[in-house]
């Protein structure tokens, strides 16, 4: 997916005059010749995120498309303010790529950890929150938003799904299958595992990869009166108030399969993790059989 | 410790620096080897602290705001007794007491750090605590060049100036380079020994290898209190003190395949020490 969207922006700058990218000393060899070429539009700042968002906001208000990649916790979580003044109180379209989210950077500590990140981003009205599972979405999705003037924030994983790849809308949820039992919301990477875990179950299936804005419309269509299991790749609950909302006046059982709300302490693989939190077709098959 | 040995306690650092990463297979060995020299200067000479209590009251303070360099503060602290040696074997393992940044559940840590350009607040915040109380330790604080980048070091920077942070020493690692490249190219930041004293500090500028230039320098800092807080720019080598390391122009965050540990190793082995079994 970090490939893909390299690739997207590379095109972007060489071809829209009107489009800048930043990037904030992460590792940007593969694209060096394209940060050498337009070094007015294309640049490192450094370590400096949350000034970037601020320079990045002058631009849209100067009419340019700014376009940020850098790691998730220091995207969401430092430039907070920024977020929600620069860029969503005053209306400024900035595109912000964001790798190592919730567990995808595991062995580097709590500092690199951000399962909070698609919660805090949703508390802030006027944000958009993309969650591609694979690179293709990314693409479909970044081409969609990218120039809709509002501050869009995507969710870059190096965990991609292998089996599943989907044609997204931004602001749509996917059918991928119905059925009479449950209703299982699959959001972004955690598609595959679903789709395993649900092969042999009679529920409904819907795909989320635009967590805001968020599809009431699909949910309300397809919900049948069974439990719900949200299986998130992020902290248990983010979509919570939204289903609620959506199902307002019913009555509705919903079960989590996601990061619980703790302090991470442990260190390993993604896959480690993975399976120490629960999210994994086991807990998901037991979530729909209790 | 004399100049002899503390070199030779830098070498025992940067060979445990070589065996942790290396039985990852990889990791922050760049700016971890380059503050060696430092470390064993400060655990080796200046800094006051008990490995049985490591948070005894009258400890000087250690806050190393480049939180990726921890295998090497990890290193000194084994080698001080504050945990076994064999702790190193667990870097960034799963279930690991030591993760991959400087983290404060680690015994003789005093700040979690990873995100950059936090640290020198939290040492600011310990300084400023201990003169309050009218308490004599000294509070060192290890910051990276491409960390200066970070608007949040120049805050504390005014701060520390502002309430007289004499008991304050930052040590600034100038190894010239950054994740993408080298500080120049990435984002100019000038003469940094100017921008410290301009903005209240006390400012100086060692070789960063030199054993007894550092241990000099920190030294008259302690002693020659004057109102202001200290910067010691540390004019280091990325990578120090393994050439094979160093020749790699991008060595801040690499793979440590066997090959080279055994490479790194023998070329650190020149000079015998007490080392993790590899």
């Amino acid at each position: 997916m970090r490939r893909a969207f390299l690739n997207r922006v590379d095109k972007m700058i060489r071809e829209e005059e009107d489009t800048v990218y930043f990037t904030v000393d992460i590792g940007m060899w593969a694209i060096r010749d394209l940060l050498e070429k337009y070094p007015e539009r294309a640049t490192n700042v450094g370590i400096y995120e949350d000034g970037m968002f601020g320079i990045a906001a002058g631009l849209a208000a100067g009419g340019y498309i700014p376009t940020i990649f850098g790691i998730q916790p220091y995207l969401v979580e430092r430039t907070l303010e920024q977020i929600k003044l620069d860029f969503a109180y005053q209306g400024l379209g900035v595109n912000v790529i964001g790798t190592g989210a919730a567990v995808d950077y595991p062995k580097y500590g709590y500092s690199h950890y951000c399962a909070e990140d698609a919660g805090v981003l949703k508390m802030i009205p006027g944000v958009e929150v993309l969650t591609p599972g694979t690179a293709n979405e990314f693409i479909s999705l970044f081409n969609q938003a990218y120039r809709d003037g509002k501050p869009t924030f995507f969710r870059v994983s190096d965990h991609p799904n292998k089996e599943y790849d989907i044609d997204v809308t931004l602001g749509k949820a996917n059918v991928i299958k119905r059925g009479g039992g449950a209703t299982v919301i699959a959001v972004s990477v955690m598609l595959d595992m679903v789709m395993e875990a649900c092969s042999d179950l009679d529920v409904t299936v819907l795909y989320y990869t635009s967590l805001a804005p968020f599809d009431a419309d699909t949910l309300k269509r397809e919900y049948n009166g069974g439990k719900i299991v949200v299986c998130e790749p992020h902290y248990s609950g983010t979509l919570d108030y939204d289903i609620i909302d959506a199902l307002a006046g019913r009555s509705v059982q919903i079960e989590h399969i996601g990061f619980p709300r703790e302090i991470f302490r442990n260190y390993g693989t993604y896959e480690d993790k993975m399976e120490y939190y629960g999210l994994n077709t086991e807990h998901i098959r037991a979530a729909l059989a209790t | 410790m004399n100049n002899k040995e503390i070199a030779l306690f830098a070498n025992d650092i940067r060979r445990n620096v070589v065996c942790a990463i290396g039985k990852k297979g990889g990791g922050h060995i760049g700016g971890s080897l380059s503050i060696c020299d430092l470390l064993a200067v400060l655990y080796g000479e200046i800094m006051k602290y008990d490995p049985e209590n490591p948070d005894w009251e009258e400890r000087d303070y250690l806050v190393c705001s480049k939180g990726h360099a921890a295998p090497a503060i990890y290193s000194a602290l084994a080698l001080k007794g504050f945990f076994p040696m064999e702790w190193l074997e667990e870097l960034n393992r799963p279930g690991t007491r030591l993760p991959g940044h400087s983290d404060r559940k680690v015994p003789g840590i005093d700040a979690t750090t990873g995100s950059l350009g936090q640290g020198l607040s939290i040492a600011c915040g310990i300084a400023h605590g201990l003169k309050v109380q009218g308490r004599g330790q000294s509070v060192f604080c290890i910051t990276g060049d491409g960390e200066n980048d970070e608007g949040q070091i120049w805050e504390a920077a005014a701060y520390a100036a502002n309430y007289n942070l004499d008991n304050l020493i930052m040590f600034l690692d100038w190894n010239k380079k950054q994740i993408d490249g080298r500080n120049e190219d990435v984002m100019r930041l000038g003469d940094l020994a100017m921008k410290y004293r301009s903005f209240g500090w006390n400012s100086h500028r060692v070789n960063g290898h030199d054993v007894e230039e550092i241990r000099q320098t920190i030294y008259t800092a302690v002693r020659d209190k004057n109102g202001k807080p200290t910067m010691i720019l540390l004019d280091t080598v990325k990578g120090a003190g393994i050439s094979c390391i160093e020749q790699i122009e991008n060595n801040h965050c690499i793979g440590l395949p066997e090959k080279l540990v055994k490479e790194c190793l023998g070329e650190l082995s020149l000079v015998q020490g007490i080392c993790l079994k590899n």
